[in-house]
């Protein structure tokens, strides 16, 4: 588990921050983005998968989220 | 000696790894690499990962990155090496972070304040001196507005409290009184001691004015990450506000801890050194939903761009004023380029530094017609690298945490005219017979910053690359004689 920011980038995509590690990468999908329910699962655009718990409606961005790699070692 | 291509730069870091025993060899290559624009900087330059032992490394520690960098130059504050003497002693005000003040007064950037450790202090601990020390301070210069305790290693190491001293230090003297554990041993470079001390601003300092009254424009903007070396922030300042905007705060060359206090009430924080200074930017985005936007002040070029961007955050009347002020410096800074460029052109440039200028300056020299042809950051992390593949040419060197044989190596074989690094390569280059400019703090000259200090880089790069210095390096007698000489012996 690591806390990770996601925030608007730049180019409009929502953008994925791991502090520390400075992974910082556009993410290319997300599980729920509606405005019930907004996270889930997140592919980034070098293909690692993240996983945070959906929240309830979109929050404000950039927001911090604790959130577990998928199909990595850290699993 | 003509640019090299992929294959032959590809065949140069193999010939640099060769001396290394095999382990040594993997690690290295990792983080060297040939520039290209294609490929993902993950895969190209692995970076921010513990130097070998037994190489040469330019990197500092953790205390350096938060007391030398991001905390020292707060000049109203005073800032205790809390420590040993020499880790505060050394480093004293080498950064040239300029201040208007009366040092020692109202000002104390350029003095050294340390606890001094002794072996009792390791054996008893060092708390009771330390908030003997900070009373002393209160008592001898009672105009500072605060203080921050920068633990060196052995404060770590023994486990003292300096917390509480400090919340006991805050409750006496009712100053804000900030600890900060940046012991030396943390993490691989001063990277980690700038995200210890952005840490720390988060916590102690930015709430501090919350709800307290603060008069605010639309056009507050704050400097983040500009250490005033040499007046950098000031020469960045003057446009900012030439445009109409208003300058809050700078963060933290020639700051105020009240500036830092007033930071969350800007419209925009406006973020120079990326590398040390992104951390708290993101925290007041999250927290305070200010945005923040990244701009480069070398060169007229990316000045220009810079000052477009940052007024695109802002209603019609600055991007109006903004077109005034380049148009207004434009010819100035086309008599600079007439002047220097002829002397510069084409000329063949190599860097070596950390935070922001390895990719930063790169414009500055492509405006005088040079052309970089290497750079690495001695602590630089992949989102640096990211920016950085973008803005070197294809097929240019890039060199992570360099070691002092590779950079030798490199050099001699790539040729450049100039170099750019630190003060530790300066003299070993200069024997070598090649122009070196101390990119760290602008070899005692500067600003370098905004369309005032590109005329001063112009200056000074003409100046130590075509010094007469250069052609007198061979000594006389190792010269080849001429006839009339040779006859007479």
């Amino acid at each position: 588990m690591a806390n990770i920011m996601i925030r608007r980038g730049d180019n409009g995509a929502l953008s994925f921050y791991l502090p520390k590690k400075d992974l910082e990468d556009d993410i290319v999908s997300l599980e729920f983005e509606t405005p019930q329910r907004w996270g889930g699962e997140l592919v980034l655009k070098d293909g690692s998968r993240w996983h945070f718990e959906p929240l309830e409606g979109e929050p404000r961005l950039p927001i911090t989220v604790r959130a577990r790699r998928l199909g990595g070692e850290d699993d | 000696m003509a640019t090299l291509t992929r294959e032959e730069t590809e065949a140069l870091i193999q010939e640099v790894l060769e001396v290394y025993p095999e382990k040594a060899k993997k690690d290295r290559a990792k983080h060297l690499a040939v520039n290209d624009h294609e490929a993902n900087a993950k895969k190209c330059v692995t970076s921010n990962r513990k130097s070998l032992p037994g190489v040469m490394t330019i990197r500092g520690c953790a205390y350096a990155g938060s007391k030398g960098v991001v905390w020292g130059p707060i000049k109203d504050m005073i800032h205790i090496s809390h420590g040993p003497v020499g880790c505060g002693q050394y480093s004293r005000a080498g950064r040239r972070n300029y201040y208007v003040g009366v040092t020692g007064i109202n000002a104390f950037g350029e003095m050294n304040f340390t606890s001094d450790f002794q072996e009792r202090d390791i054996v008893f601990g060092g708390d009771k001196k330390l908030a003997k020390l900070i009373g002393e301070i209160e008592k001898l210069f009672p105009l500072n507005n605060g203080i921050t305790i920068q633990s060196e290693c052995p404060i770590g190491l023994i486990g003292d409290d300096i917390e509480a001293v400090s919340k006991k230090a805050t409750a006496e003297f009712g100053k804000t009184v900030v600890p900060v554990r940046c012991e030396g041993f943390r993490g691989v470079s001063q990277s980690l001691g700038h995200h210890i001390a952005n840490d720390a601003v988060r916590d102690w300092v930015i709430g501090n004015r919350d709800n307290k009254p603060f008069e605010q424009t639309a056009y507050d903007v704050a400097i983040i990450g500009d250490y005033n070396i040499g007046g950098d922030a000031w020469s960045s300042r003057i446009l900012l506000e030439e445009m109409g905007l208003r300058v809050v705060a700078q963060w933290s060359g020639d700051g105020t801890l009240a500036e830092m206090e007033n930071t969350p009430k800007v419209k925009l924080n406006l973020l120079h050194c990326y590398r040390s200074m992104n951390y708290i930017s993101r925290h007041m985005e999250e927290k305070y939903g200010i945005p923040w936007v990244e701009y480069n002040f070398f060169g007229p070029t990316k000045v220009a761009e810079s000052l477009r961007k940052i007024a695109s955050f802002f209603d019609d009347s600055i991007k109006a004023k903004t077109e005034e002020v380049i148009a207004k410096y434009q010819p100035m800074m086309q008599a600079v380029i007439d002047k220097y460029k002829p002397r510069l052109q084409g000329k063949r440039v190599m860097l070596y530094v950390g935070g922001l200028r390895p990719r930063h300056v790169i414009g500055a020299y492509e405006d005088l017609g040079m052309e970089v042809v290497g750079t690495g950051y001695e602590f630089g992390h992949n989102d640096d690298y990211e920016r950085t593949v973008k803005e070197m040419g294809n097929a240019t060197l890039l060199y992570d945490d360099v070691t002092g044989f590779e950079f030798e190596e490199f050099v001699k074989k790539v040729k450049p005219d100039l170099i750019g690094s630190g003060i530790k390569e300066k003299y070993i280059f200069q024997k070598m017979g090649i122009p070196f400019r101390q990119m760290h703090s602008w070899d005692y000259s500067g600003p370098y910053h905004g369309y005032d200090g590109f005329a001063i880089f112009a200056r000074d790069m003409d100046m130590t690359l075509n010094n007469p210095c250069w052609s007198t390096l061979t000594p006389p007698w190792k010269k080849p004689q001429a006839p009339a000489l040779a006859a007479a012996a």
